[in-house]
C-alpha cells in the first residue's frame, strides 16, 4: 500500500470537521466580489438546484475545482438547494436580483421542470453564461429483447404504443421523458399515447431494463454504456448529432428519424447584473474551458464538450425552451 | 476462484494501518452524522467527495463504506433517546426504542441496537461476499407487481397497530396516506396538494413527518401538561443487557437480517418497508406481545438489524451490476467514477483489489462500530436524566436543526411545526400516531408500485399476477384467515392477541397520563373490540 501523506490526512480531518459543524451546507459565503483583473476571483457561490451527488452537483463541483486548480478563482462555495426539479433553486436565483456573485448550475431538466411545475421564475429571467457539456440520450433495450433495430422497435411502438412501455429516470418534463415524446412526435406517433414509466433514478431504470420489465428505455448514454459493453443491454440508437465514441450504435438521423436531441448542462447567473459583470463570468468560464485541466475532467467524467457562451447560449436556451414547451403543451403539461 | 481466498486478499488490503485509520474515521463520522438529524449519509458523502482527489481509491471507498454503515447505526441513537429519528431507516426503531428509554432501559435498547447492527451487518456482508452475483440476478426478477404484493402484506399488518378504536386508527392512517400524496405525481406530472408552494413539489420528507409527529408533537403535549401532571422521573436501570434481554434479542437480529438483506438488494427496496415488516413480525412472534407499545426489546433489535442488513444488501447491485439502489449508493458510484473506474458488471473482474478490499473493510468497520458504540450506550442513556423541561427544549432544538439541515430552507421549519401541531392535536383527540407514520411510509410506495405494474401491463390487471406475488397474496389470505381457523381448532382458546396488542400501542401513544378524551373514547371503542 502507498504510505499516507500528512496532507491527505489533514484534508480528511478538515473535511470531517466541516461536515460535523455543517459548514458545508449552511455557511454564507464571503460577500467580497472578485474584482482583480489579475488575481483569482473570490467569493463566488454556485447554487446546485439538485441533491448532492446528482449530475448537476457533480458538474458544479468539477467546475469549481477546475477553476481553483488553474487559479482562476479561489474559495468557490458550491451549495445545494434542491426541490421541484430545480425550480426551487431557480426561484432563489431569480430572487437574488443583481447579485453578481451567484451562479447556478442548470440544464435541460430545469427547462422542463419550469414548465411542468408552472414555476413563476423562468430561465428567461436569468442571465445565461455558458453551456458546458452535453450527453447523448440512448434508446436502449434489454439484451434478449425481440427488437434488433430501431425500425423494428418503432414499428411495434406505432402498432400498439400502450403495449410498448418506455422507461426513463426522470419525472415528466425531464430529459428521459422528453426523449421518447420527441421521438414519438418525429415518427408520427401521438405523444399522448406513449406509455411512459417514470423511475426514481438511473439505478432503478436500469434494473427495470435488465429485468425485462419495460420494452425500452430512454436515458443518458453514461447510465448504460458499461452495461452495453458487457452485453447486458443493447443500444439501438443515440440521439446526438454524431455517433458517441466507444458506443456501437447509430444516431437517430442515421436510422432515418429526423431528431437530434441531447441532454445538456450549463451555467446561468442571477438577473439584473451589469454587462461587465456578465462578461466577467463569461470570461471566467471561457478561461476555465480552455484549460488543460478541464479537458482532462471532460475525459474523466465521459462528458462531451458543448461549449457555447453569452448571446449564442441565450439563443439556444430560447429555442430549447420553445421546443420543450411545445411538446409538453401537446401533453397537457405546459 | 474462491470467494474466500479473494476475501482474504481483501483483508490484506483493508488491514493496512492507513486503511484501518480511514475505516475508523469513516465509522466515527458516520455515527456522528447518524446522530445529528437531517444530515444523512448521502449528503455527507457528497460533501466529502472532493477527498477522492487526494486519496487512493481503496482508502476513499473504505472510509465511505464506514460512513454508510455508521450512519445506519447512528440514526438509532436519537430515535431511542429523543424520539427524533435522524434517518428514515430508524423511524421504526423509535416506536419501541423510545418507550424503553422512558422506562429506564435506554442502555439496553442502545446495546441491542449496536449488537444487532453488528450481527446483521456481519452476516449480510458475508452474504454479500459469497452470494452477490446470484442475489443480484434474482433481485432483478422482482418486479413492481411483486413489490406491490409485499406492500399489501404490510398493509394487512397495519391492522395490528391501529389501536383500540378502529375508526380512529383508520383516520390516523388516512392522515398519513394524505401526507404521502403531497407532491408532483411522477407518472402524470400533475401537482397534488401542493397549494402552489414549490417547496412541497417533491413531497414531504418522511424524517420531517416522523420528527414532527413523534418529537415535536410530544414536546408540545408535555409542555401543555407539564404543570398539571406529576413529574415522572425516568428510572435509571442497569447499564447492561441481562440474560433475558439476550434471549429475547438474538432471534429478532437473525430475522431482521433475513428481512433486510434481500430488500436492500432489490432495486428501490429501501429500508423503510423492511424495518416496518420486521417490527410487525416481531410483534406477532413475540412471547411478550403485551410489552409492545411499552418498550419491547424485540421491537428495537429486529428493525435495527434490518436496516444494517439492508445497507449491506444495497451494495450487491452496486458492485455486481453497477446499479445504485439508494442515494448513498449513487454517491459511492460517483466516487468510483471519479477514479476513471466504470462500476458495472465487470467490476469484480477488473478491480478485484478494490471490491474485496471494500468488502473486507465492511467487516472491520462493523467491528469498530460495535467497539465504539457499546461502551457509549450507558453514557448516552444518562442524557435522559436531564430535567424534563430542559430535555424537551433540547429535543425541539435538535428537531428544528434536523429539519433545517435537510434543505437549509426555513420553509421546512414551518412544516415541522405544522406537523408537530398536528401531532399534538392527534394526541389531544386520541388519534394514534403510529398508523399515520405507517401511512406516510407505505402509501407512496404502494401507489408507485401499483401504477408502474399496471402501466407496464397497459392497464391489464393480469399484470399484477406473477408467481411471487401470488405466493405473497396466499400468505396475505392465510394471515387474514388465521384467527378464524384458530377459533375453529378444538382445544385452543381463542386469544385476541392482536386487539390486545393494539390496545397497548394506543395506550402508549396517548401516554403521560391519559387524557379525558382518550379514556372516554376507550369506553366507546372497547365494545367492538371485546372478543
Amino acid at each position: 500500500m502507498r504510505t499516507a501523506s500528512l496532507r491527505k490526512l489533514t484534508v480528511g480531518a478538515v473535511a470531517a470537521g466541516l461536515v460535523l459543524t455543517g459548514c458545508g451546507t449552511t455557511a454564507e459565503g464571503g460577500s467580497a466580489s472578485g474584482s482583480g483583473e489579475d488575481g483569482p476571483v473570490s467569493g463566488l457561490r454556485v447554487l446546485v438546484p439538485n441533491s448532492p451527488g446528482s449530475g448537476y452537483d457533480t458538474t458544479a463541483r468539477v467546475v469549481a475545482k477546475t477553476m481553483e486548480d488553474v487559479e482562476l478563482a479561489s474559495g468557490i462555495e458550491v451549495f445545494n438547494l434542491e426541490g421541484a426539479g430545480g425550480t426551487v433553486g431557480l426561484q432563489r436565483l431569480v430572487n437574488e436580483d443583481g447579485n453578481a456573485d451567484l451562479l447556478m448550475q442548470m440544464g435541460l431538466g430545469v427547462v422542463g421542470a419550469s414548465y411542468t411545475n408552472e414555476s413563476e421564475a423562468t430561465l428567461e429571467d436569468t442571465t445565461p453564461i455558458a453551456r458546458l457539456i452535453e450527453e447523448s440520450e440512448a434508446i436502449v433495450v434489454p439484451a434478449d429483447s425481440p427488437y434488433q433495430t430501431l425500425d423494428q422497435l418503432i414499428e411495434a411502438w406505432k402498432a400498439d404504443p400502450g403495449a410498448v412501455p418506455v422507461g426513463g429516470a426522470s419525472n415528466p418534463g425531464g430529459p428521459d421523458h422528453l426523449t421518447p415524446m420527441l421521438l414519438a412526435d418525429a415518427v408520427g406517433l401521438d405523444p399522448t399515447t406513449v406509455n411512459y414509466v417514470s423511475y426514481d433514478g438511473g439505478g432503478e431504470l436500469l434494473a427495470a431494463i435488465l429485468g425485462n420489465q419495460i420494452a425500452f428505455g430512454a436515458t443518458g448514454i453514461g447510465e448504460v454504456a458499461e452495461q452495453a459493453a458487457a452485453g447486458d443491454v443493447r443500444i439501438l440508437a443515440v440521439t446526438s448529432e454524431e455517433p458517441v465514441e466507444g458506443v456501437d450504435a447509430p444516431t437517430l438521423t442515421d436510422e432515418g428519424v429526423d431528431l437530434v436531441f441531447t441532454n445538456w448542462r450549463g451555467i446561468v447567473a442571477a438577473p439584473g447584473i451589469s454587462e461587465e459583470e456578465t462578461q466577467r463570468h463569461v470570461d471566467l468560464v471561457t478561461e476555465m474551458h480552455d484549460s488543460e485541466e478541464w479537458q482532462q475532467a471532460l475525459e474523466t467524467n465521459g462528458w462531451t464538450d458543448a461549449f457555447l457562451t453569452g448571446d449564442e447560449f441565450s439563443e439556444f436556451l430560447g429555442e430549447e425552451s420553445q421546443r420543450v414547451q411545445t411538446i409538453l403543451g401537446e401533453l397537457g403539461l405546459a | 476462484m474462491g470467494a474466500l481466498g479473494e476475501l482474504l486478499n481483501g483483508f490484506g488490503t483493508a488491514l493496512s494501518p492507513e486503511n484501518l485509520l480511514y475505516a475508523f474515521l469513516g465509522v466515527l463520522l458516520g455515527t456522528a452524522i447518524g446522530v445529528l438529524p437531517g444530515i444523512g449519509p448521502a449528503m455527507t458523502l457528497a460533501l466529502l467527495l472532493p477527498l477522492t482527489y487526494a486519496l487512493p481509491v481503496t482508502s476513499a471507498l473504505i472510509m465511505f463504506a464506514g460512513i454508510y454503515y455508521g450512519g445506519m447505526y447512528g440514526g438509532s441513537t436519537t430515535s431511542i433517546l429523543l424520539n427524533t429519528p435522524g434517518e428514515s431507516a430508524s423511524v421504526v426503531t423509535a416506536i419501541e426504542g423510545n418507550r424503553m428509554a422512558k422506562r429506564g432501559r435506554a442502555a439496553q435498547a442502545l446495546a441491542t441496537a449496536a449488537i444487532g447492527s453488528f450481527v446483521a451487518g456481519t452476516i449480510a456482508t458475508l452474504l454479500l461476499a459469497l452470494l452477490a452475483p446470484t442475489v443480484a440476478e434474482i433481485a432483478l426478477l422482482i418486479g413492481p407487481a411483486d413489490f406491490f404484493a409485499i406492500i399489501v402484506l404490510a398493509f394487512i399488518a397495519v391492522t395490528s397497530v391501529l389501536g383500540s378504536s378502529r375508526v380512529r386508527g383508520l383516520a390516523a392512517l388516512g392522515l398519513g396516506l394524505t401526507i404521502g400524496l403531497v407532491g408532483i405525481d411522477a407518472t402524470s406530472g400533475q401537482q397534488r396538494l401542493t397549494f402552489g408552494i414549490p417547496e412541497l413539489a417533491d413531497g414531504i420528507d418522511i424524517v420531517i413527518v416522523a420528527v414532527g409527529l413523534f418529537a415535536v408533537g410530544e414536546a408540545l403535549w408535555t409542555a401543555a401538561h407539564l404543570r398539571r401532571a406529576p413529574i415522572q422521573i425516568i428510572p435509571v436501570g442497569s447499564g447492561h443487557m441481562s440474560r433475558d434481554d439476550w434471549r429475547r434479542s438474538w432471534k429478532p437480529w437473525l430475522r431482521g437480517t433475513a428481512i433486510g438483506f434481500p430488500f436492500g438488494a432489490v432495486p428501490a427496496g429501501g429500508a423503510e418497508i423492511p424495518t416496518f415488516l420486521s417490527y410487525v413480525t416481531e410483534r406477532k412472534l413475540s412471547k411478550h406481545p403485551e410489552e409492545f407499545g411499552h418498550g419491547a426489546i424485540e421491537g428495537v433489535a429486529g428493525p435495527e438489524a434490518t436496516n444494517n442488513a439492508s445497507a449491506a444488501g444495497g451494495l450487491v447491485p452496486l458492485l455486481t451490476l453497477g446499479l445504485p439502489t439508494t442515494a448513498t449508493a449513487a454517491i459511492l458510484l460517483v466516487a468510483i467514477q471519479t477514479y476513471g473506474i466504470e462500476p458495472g458488471p465487470r467490476l469484480f473482474d477488473t478491480e478485484p483489489e478494490l471490491v474485496w478490499g471494500l468488502i473486507a473493510s465492511l467487516f472491520i468497520g462493523n467491528t469498530m462500530l460495535l467497539v465504539l458504540n457499546l461502551p457509549l450506550a450507558p453514557l448516552w442513556a444518562r442524557l435522559l436524566r436531564i430535567p424534563r423541561s430542559y430535555l424537551y427544549a433540547g429535543i425541539l432544538f435538535f428537531s428544528a436543526l434536523g429539519a433545517y439541515a435537510v434543505n437549509a430552507s426555513p420553509f421546512d421549519l414551518f412544516l415541522l411545526l405544522a406537523i408537530g401541531g398536528l401531532g399534538f392535536m392527534m394526541r389531544r383527540y386520541g388519534l394514534p400516531v403510529l398508523p399515520a407514520i405507517i401511512g406516510v411510509i407505505l402509501g407512496p410506495f404502494a401507489e408507485e408500485r401499483l401504477r408502474t405494474a399496471l402501466q407496464i401491463s397497459d392497464g391489464d390487471l393480469g399484470g399484477l399476477v406473477t408467481p411471487l406475488s401470488v405466493t405473497v397474496y396466499v400468505i396475505v389470505v392465510l394471515v387474514l384467515l388465521w384467527p378464524l381457523v384458530r377459533r375453529l381448532l378444538p382445544g385452543k382458546a381463542a386469544v385476541p392477541v392482536l386487539s390486545e396488542a393494539a390496545h397497548e400501542v394506543e395506550e402508549s401513544h396517548s401516554h403521560h397520563g391519559l387524557t379525558e378524551s382518550v379514556s372516554a373514547e376507550r369506553g366507546v371503542g372497547g365494545e367492538d373490540r371485546t372478543p
